[in-house]
Formats: structure tokens, sequence, C-alpha cells
């Protein structure tokens, strides 16, 4: 018991952090809450779906090209749609639902409603503590390690790394600083879109493929990035694990818990922005006017 | 003629002078006129039904538009207010027999009492923070449906409590006049003292907070209003399907009434009304194309949000409607000069 509430706190924590950790970069580059972030998520699974089933290709190539494929597709959505109407966040708020319904339709109707899968890289599991682990979710955790890693570097030793922190910090000192703003906005738009579609290409072996599979994920990495304060990094991934443990913990403690978990882990978000409004690592910002 | 026909003279000139100046008064008349009179034209009852569901949501579009548009405080869980409504006019009807006169207004208090419970702790926040914490809402909720299939009927929700009426005219009069009614009533609502605090809070919390206005207070007040006005469209909506079932609570009604308030425009009242009754129908008349129905749907909000960011009605109301630069007052576009101050308008 205790070790499936561990492995499976741990698996979707470690999804719950990635999703949420792209969602907040973008949040707190260009301020845009991109409500379809997860919808790039729904299709890098399905883009690995058509590419190992019906075109029969290795499940790495189809990886790697899923990624590709979504982060350029989530920049030209970025350039087309949501780029002129930057400056009115209701209105992005709107296009960006828009755009997740629409491209849940258009899977709607290339791949049908039905349930799909996809089979995991490696096969087979061992047995720890009377558990079976499977090897595939022992592959996704570690992805979702060296992805976090790697991250971490990029944002906090490289150059680029820098000013993407301080176009977050403030937009228009960083401008006056020599920064190109909208290209920073490019990258961390792209950024944020390759995170999600990496998110998908790792989970995807171990979750149910449908044009709707963007909604739960969507909730609760909402809740993570709100619990953990918005545009904090360290604050998504302790959200992150503390929504998927929370979750965990329902499922596998409460009868009829399946119903519950979405719940329970709403719950624990709004306790924590009672005590502390601000979510865990935020900074209270200065009114923005 | 004597005095009756001084008083029909300058009833008149009322007219004349108030309403057929300016093309949105004339449009809003046109649509008063609509709604009394669309039996006239039609009773078939699939048209009807339509309607009816679309003054149902017209109401609940409206009432998002008074929360959030004025008081700025982004509700993405505005379907909680509705499911609120709908489940506890539809408990009350069955388990106690109150007839739907008065298991409406009911359940439309049990969503103010929602209002002020999720009010408090989202006192707290604002902006971004406030609307990803209210989509939390409507979700906890459906997980307690879900858990306690035994009172709120589970997955399928309550079914076999009364009709709002008997006939379809019956139950369109009832539903188009309480939309006129309550939509005018928030429309009043947001001119009046109180709605000008409301819009103040949206643009300056600290200004009006340092002008010795409690907007703690006035921000609760405005979620027990849109919950009140919510409300009510849930139980009308339990009473004319006759069933209270979870979709109510769902995350697409609440993404829904956020598409309909922000297409409409934001901070008007009248924007998201006529937001409803352009898409809603929309959407009913796509039917034979179902497929691409959705798609359709999202294809049109994008496109027009990229050439009108503020919303379709404001947009439209710019274009037929100039305002005066010297004393604000607006105008039909095709003046020259203003109709009160006779200053030149370009």
């Amino acid at each position: 018991m205790a070790v499936n509430i561990l492995i499976s706190g741990l698996i979707s924590g470690s999804m719950y952090a990635l999703l949420a950790i792209g969602f907040s970069l973008i949040f707190g580059v260009a301020r845009i809450v991109n409500i379809a972030h997860t919808a790039f998520y729904m299709l890098a699974a399905y883009c690995i779906f058509f590419i190992t089933e019906k075109m029969g290709l290795n499940p790495i190539i189809a990886m790697v090209t899923a990624v590709l494929l979504v982060t350029l597709l989530g920049l030209i959505v970025y350039m087309l749609f949501i780029k002129p109407i930057r400056e009115h966040e209701a209105a992005v708020l709107i296009g960006t639902i828009a755009l997740a319904i629409a491209m849940q339709e258009v899977m709607l109707l290339v791949f049908s409603g039905s349930f799909r899968s996809v089979p995991s890289l490696i096969d087979g599991y061992f047995p720890l503590l009377g558990v079976k682990v499977f090897y595939q979710q022992l592959l996704t955790f570690i992805v979702v390690l060296l992805t976090l890693a790697a991250l971490w570097i990029l944002l906090m030793k490289t150059k680029l790394g820098l000013a993407v922190r301080s176009t977050a910090e403030d937009r228009e000192v960083a401008n006056l600083m020599g920064m190109n703003e909208s290209r920073v906005t490019m990258i961390a738009m792209g950024i944020s879109v390759g995170l999600a579609a990496l998110t998908g290409a790792v989970v995807v072996p171990l979750a149910i493929v449908s044009p709707f599979m963007w909604m739960d994920p969507l909730i609760i990495m909402m809740a993570v990035v709100v619990l953990g304060g918005l545009g904090s990094i360290k604050g998504s991934f302790i959200g992150a694990y503390m929504m998927g443990f929370a979750e965990a913990l329902v499922v596998f403690l409460i009868p009829k818990g399946a119903f519950l978990k979405g719940p329970v882990a709403l719950s624990v978000m709004i306790l924590v922005l009672l005590i502390r409004p601000e979510g865990l690592f935020g900074v209270a910002f200065e009114e923005e006017r | 003629m004597g005095p009756f026909g001084f008083y029909l003279r300058k009833l008149y000139s009322i007219f004349r002078g108030e309403i057929l100046v300016l093309p949105s008064r004339v449009a809003v008349l046109l649509f008063f006129l609509l709604i009394l009179l669309f039996p006239v034209i039609s009773t078939d009852p699939y048209l009807l039904r339509i309607m009816i569901l679309t003054n149902i949501f017209a109401i609940l579009a409206a009432s998002w538009d008074l929360l959030s548009g004025f008081t700025g405080q982004l509700n993405f869980g505005h379907a909680l207010f509705f499911g609120v409504g709908a489940y506890t006019a539809a408990l009350l009807n069955l388990h106690f027999h109150i007839p739907p006169w008065g298991s409406i207004p009911l359940g439309a208090l049990g969503a103010v009492l929602t209002g002020l419970i999720i009010g408090i702790p989202c006192l707290r926040l604002r902006g971004t923070y406030l609307a990803l914490t209210t989509l939390a809402f409507p979700i906890i909720l459906l997980g307690i449906v879900y858990a306690l299939p035994d009172v709120t009927g589970g997955e399928l929700g309550i079914s076999g409590f009364a009709r709002l009426s008997n006939s379809h005219i019956a139950n369109y009069y009832i539903t188009g006049l309480l939309m006129l009614g309550l939509c005018t009533l928030m429309w009043k609502i947001t001119d009046s003292n109180t709605g000008i605090i409301f819009h103040a809070i949206r643009e300056d919390e600290l200004a009006v907070r340092t002008a010795g206005i409690n907007t703690t207070r006035y921000k609760l007040l405005a979620f027990c209003l849109s919950g009140f006005f919510a409300g009510i469209a849930g139980g009308l909506y339990a009473h004319f399907m006759r069933i209270a079932g979870p979709s109510t609570l769902e995350v697409s009604m609440s993404f829904t009434v956020v598409i309909w308030g922000v297409f409409g425009g934001l901070a008007t009242i009248y924007g998201p009304v006529a937001a409803v009754f352009i898409l809603f129908p929309m959407l009913e008349f796509l039917q034979f194309w179902s497929q691409y129905r959705t798609l359709m749907f999202a294809a049109i909000i994008l496109l027009i949000l990229l050439y009108m960011p503020e919303g379709l009605i404001p947009w439209i109301r710019d274009k037929i409607e100039k305002e005066c630069p010297r004393c604000k007052l607006r105008n039909a576009a095709v003046r020259k000069t203003c109709r009160a101050c006779t200053a030149s308008l370009d």
C-alpha cells in the first residue's frame, strides 16, 4: 500500500511538475494564462500514437518528432492568435480556451473519440516490497528528473536563462537593458510548449489517449501553479508533488477515492491559500496597474 | 382631446427624443419587442425550446458579467452558482414538494449562500490567482455529487420533479419575462451607486479603499448578487429540463459562460446577453453539421477576438455611435454635430 502510494504520487507529481513549470514560465515572462497548455500535451500524445501505431516507426523517433512538431505548432499558434491580443488579458483567456477546444475537435475528427493506448518503451517490471514497479514508470520518473535538472541549468546558469528571469521580473526594465522582449517571449513560449509536449511524450505509455485527456491535468496543473505561487519554478515543483501525493493518498485510502481525488487535491490548495494568499513560494506582487 | 392628448403627445416626444435618436436604444427596443412577440411569429416547439434555453443562459451570462466584468473578480467557476441553484431547486421540489415558484428563489438563496462561502476565501486573492482558484470550487462540488449518489443521483442526476408549467408558451413567457426583468435589474444595479463602486474596484481597488469604502463588503455583495441571479437561472434550467445533473457543474459550463461574457464585451450587461442570443441559437442551427459544430464555434470566437478584442457588442456600438468630444453625450454616427451642444463631432 505505502509503496503503491509512493509510486503513484511520484509519477503523477512529476507529470504535474513538468506541466506546471511550463505553464508558470510563460505566465511569468509574458503574463499569458495559456489554457491551451495541456492541449499541446494531448497533441503530443496523439502524434506519438500516430507515428508508432499507424506508421510503425520506432517510439523514440516518434517522441523526438512529436516534441519538435508540437513546439513548432505552438510557436505558430502563438504568432497567429495570441500575440495580436496579448494586451487584453480576458481576450487571451478565452482565446486560449477556444484554441484548446479547436485542437480537441480536430483530434476528434481525425482520430474519433475512442480511447487509444501506446505500448511502453521497455516492457516488464521488478518487484519492490511486493509491489510491481514497471520499468516504464521508472523511466518516466528519470526522464522527468533529468528534464527538470536541464531546465534548472538553463534558467539559472545561462545568459538566456538570465534574460528569461529578468523579463519575468520586470518587462520594461529588461527591455531597457537591451533584452529583446519579444524574442525572449517567443523563446519562453517555445520552452513552455516543448515542456508540455515532452510531458505528453513521457507519460503517454502510462495514460489513456483521448481527445478529452487535456481537461483533468489542466485543472490540477492550475491548482499546482496557484499553490506554488504563480511564476515560481521552485513552488511549482513542490506544489506538484504535494498534489500528486494528495491524489495518491485519496485514491488508495478512501473508498470511492477515484471520484474524490480531484476535489481533495483542490481543497488542499484552497486551505494553503487561506493561510498564504500568494501561494507557497510566490512573491506578493506590488499591485500591477 | 384635453389632458389625454397632451400626455400622448408628450409620450411621443419623449419616445422620439430619447429612444429613436440612438441606434443602440432602438436595437434594445426591437429586442424587447422580439422577446415579447416571439410566440406570434412561431409556436414551433423546437424553436420555443431553443429560445427558452437562450433566455435562461442570458440571465447566467449577465450575472457573470455583474461579478467578473464590473468588479473585475474574474470568476472561472460560475457553473458553481448555476449547479447549486439547479440542485437545490430540484431537491426542494422532490422532497418537500415546494412548487417551482418557491423552489427557484430558494435555490437562488442557496446559491447566495455558496457565494458567501466561497467569497470569503476568494476575497484575499486577486487577478489570475482568483480566476484559477474559483475554477476549483465546482469541481470539488462535482466530486461530492459523485461520492453521494443516494442524495444527488450521482452521474444520472435528479429527475422526476415538477415541470415549470404545462405549456411551451407559458414556459417561454416565464423565462422571457424573467430574463428581461432580471437583466434590466442587473443593468440598473450596475448603473447605480453600488455599480459605480463595483466599477471603481475593478479599475483601482486601492484608490477605492483610500476613499473610505469597505471594498471587502462590496466584493462580497457582488459575489452574492451574481450568485443570486445565476441561481435563478439554474433553478429555471432544472425545472425546464426536468433534470439536475452533473453537466450543470462541469468545467466546460464555466468556460462557456466566460466565452459568452468576453465575446459580448465585458462590463456591459447587454453584451453578454446579446452574445448568448447570437452564439447559442447559432450552435443549435449548426446541428446539421454536427461534426464540425464545435470547431466552427471555436474558430468564430478566435476570429472575432483577433479583430475586436474588446468584444463584439462594444465594437458594433462604437461603429454606429459617436461620443461628443465636448459634453460626452452619445450620438448616432450619421450626425455631423452633437444633438445637445451642437459641437462638431469630428
